[in-house]
């Protein structure tokens, strides 16, 4: 329980603190430097190595060169012209972008009720919604790939939509419910005042104002739904609806005698640039979206 | 229960309404509520139902129209897998998994963080940078570790080859307790960055004066960190802990695709789809998912006895 005042010290000032900072460290010791420097080939080596790979084919793919000898986009070619691959990335976009929409949606109604209209039960609400984070996927996965199996949904891109969403939910009421709240209650009951009905106070004011929140959570939630693996392999069997991370999984080179190592690691790069370039354009909204929760708790 | 109704009688509370308004309100919240509970209800909850029903039904769709009451008290799926060394291989390898990777990305992420935080130069690139294991897909986190343990052209043993180390024609991913390094090594690689965003975050909101103190008062750079920094990072670092533990007790994507379960990788969760998808005994495979879930869920309680408070801090009643 000690804990539950901790939050309090989360809300930062970061501008402040900077200069603060900037003032403190004009000398940066070297050995910051060499930390740097080993955080990032920790982090970029491991991508760049798969980069190298998914360059190389025939007799380079059994040299272990650093740089690729004869470098090629040959097993990206390939890559596109498999219906497996080409489909799984069909209906990767397809599902998470419906589940990302659907999420807001539902989720910043959730959100909006909970951070501010009276409602019985809030703490057990929110109680239940977070504690499906907790639940191992595979109990959700082994009972619906039966009932799946019974009404038809099994192996359908709506069968991979319905349970995602519910998985997303808690993530996106999560994160909305700490950034509707930071939104001045003033503006929403001037507009109440006004004689506006909370609905409309909700669509007119609160949802505008709290597009950041907004695109964080959604940011977050198509991530996690391109990255879905479980679900994806449990609940799909054929390139009419698996996604591509499961597609890949179950790779097997476009020959029988081609080594398929390079077009997998091209198949790998291929599907990991989406997130990259997301994580590169909204590397702060993300962050703020990851700490919201962790620091605030 | 009692928390919910605190609101209405705070006295900063909104401006006072009729008893007609309240009620329009409280009923527009449940109508705001509703989808997203009655989704959590159908596609959560009662599938979790649904499974213990199935866990008690001896049902494989290798035996067509066979559905029948599982034996004895209906419980001999259960016992099945508690007699079965398998499964007992898939637990010890998930806690192994889980309790390896939480701790050395716990440590790795916060030397990380620290690194980060006294970086004044770099700091941008560097956050960003750190986000790209975390974006990476598990799917092709574990199809890159693959590809760097592959024993003959792989990254690892090139090098042991090149510093001229024993080991350097080591099968990784075939051999025993090596395929599960490999497994931790990737799984610390992919969410240490993620816990040093955290961790970072949390470093961020202490203020230098405290540390200032503590310099004139002649501490040493451990104590400073022992006693000041660690403390103050204990909530942040806590949430963390909880959601990498559930998670690396979940894990599937990772074994799926470096051994499929072989060589000691096994987990509770690949073991459970192995049972119910590819061998099609749908009862046992969720007998194994209802004892993950178990596991999983004792987990989390015991974790909730610790920072249970903090859910509260999202809601009002949290902050009156």
């Amino acid at each position: 329980m000690s804990t539950a005042q901790a939050p309090a010290v989360a809300v930062s000032e970061p501008r402040v603190r900077e200069r603060k900072r900037k003032r403190r460290r004009q000398g940066q010791s070297p050995w910051i430097w060499v930390a740097v420097v080993a955080i990032m080939i920790f982090c970029l080596f491991p991508f760049y190595w798969l980069i190298n790979v998914s360059l190389k084919t025939g007799a380079d793919l059994s040299s272990s060169s650093l740089v690729p000898p004869h470098p090629t986009l040959k097993n990206y070619k390939s890559i596109f012209q498999n219906d497996d691959f080409t489909n799984g990335l069909k209906n990767s976009a397809i599902v998470a972008f419906s589940v990302t929409i659907l999420a807001l949606a539902v989720g910043s109604f959730a959100a909006y009720a909970l951070a501010r209209l009276k409602l019985r039960g809030k703490f057990i609400i929110l109680g239940i919604v977070l504690s499906v984070t907790t639940f191992p996927q595979i109990a959700i996965a082994a009972p619906l790939f039966k009932l799946w199996t019974d009404i038809n949904l099994y192996n359908t891109r709506i069968g991979l939509i319905i349970p995602y969403l519910t998985f997303a939910l808690p993530l996106a009421i999560y994160i909305l419910v700490s950034f509707f709240r930071e939104i001045p209650k003033d503006l929403e009951e001037a507009a109440l005042v006004d004689g506006a009905t909370h609905f409309q106070a909700f669509r007119k004011v609160v949802v505008p104002l709290a597009a950041p929140g907004l695109a964080t959570a959604g940011i977050l939630t198509f991530i996690a739904a391109w990255n879905e693996f479980l679900l994806a392999t449990t609940l799909t069997s054929s390139k009419a609806a698996r996604t591509v991370p499961a597609a890949i999984a179950f790779f097997t080179g476009s020959t029988e005698f081609e080594q398929p190592l390079g077009t997998i690691c091209a198949a790998s790069v291929t599907i990991s640039i989406p997130l990259i370039i997301l994580v590169l354009l909204f590397q702060k909204r993300i962050v703020a979206g990851l700490t919201a929760g962790a620091v605030k708790g | 229960m009692e928390a919910a109704t605190a609101p209405v009688t705070r006295p900063q509370g909104r401006r006072r309404k009729s008893v007609s308004a309240d009620k329009a309100e409280r009923r527009l919240a449940l109508y705001m509520v509703s989808p997203s509970m009655i989704l959590i209800a159908l596609v959560a909850i009662y599938p979790i139902g649904y499974a213990i029903w199935l866990s008690l039904h001896e049902y494989s769709v290798r035996v067509p129209g066979l559905s029948r009451w599982a034996g004895p008290l209906g419980l001999r799926n259960y016992s099945t897998a508690l007699q079965s060394s398998d499964f007992w291989d898939a637990f010890k390898t998930t806690f192994i998994f889980t309790g390896a990777s939480v701790v050395l990305e716990l440590v790795v992420g916060v030397a990380m963080a620290l690194a980060m935080h006294s970086a004044f130069k770099g700091r941008g690139v560097l956050r960003t940078v750190v986000l790209v294991p975390w974006a990476v897909l598990t799917v092709v986190t574990a199809i890159m570790w693959r590809t760097i343990f592959e024993p003959d052209l792989g990254f690892a043993n090139t090098v042991l080859r090149a510093l001229g180390l024993p080991g350097a024609h080591t099968v990784w991913l075939g051999s025993e307790p090596q395929a599960l390094l490999v497994m931790i090594f990737a799984d610390v690689w992919k969410t240490a960055p993620f816990m040093a965003l955290l961790v970072l975050a949390g470093l961020q909101v202490i203020p230098d004066d405290i540390y200032e103190a503590a310099k004139v008062d002649g501490s040493t750079a451990w104590q400073r960190f022992t006693k000041i920094t660690l403390p103050l990072l204990k909530p942040a670092i806590l949430v963390a802990l909880i959601f990498r533990t559930l998670d690396a007790l979940r894990i599937f994507d990772l074994p799926f695709v470096l051994t499929k379960g072989a060589f000691g990788t096994n987990t509770l969760s690949l073991y459970s789809y192995q049972t119910f998808q590819q061998n099609r005994i749908i009862g046992l495979g969720a007998a194994i998912a209802i004892l993950t879930f178990i596991v999983v869920m004792f987990v989390s309680f015991i974790y909730i006895r610790f920072v249970g408070g903090n859910i509260r801090g999202l809601t009002d009643e949290g902050k009156a």
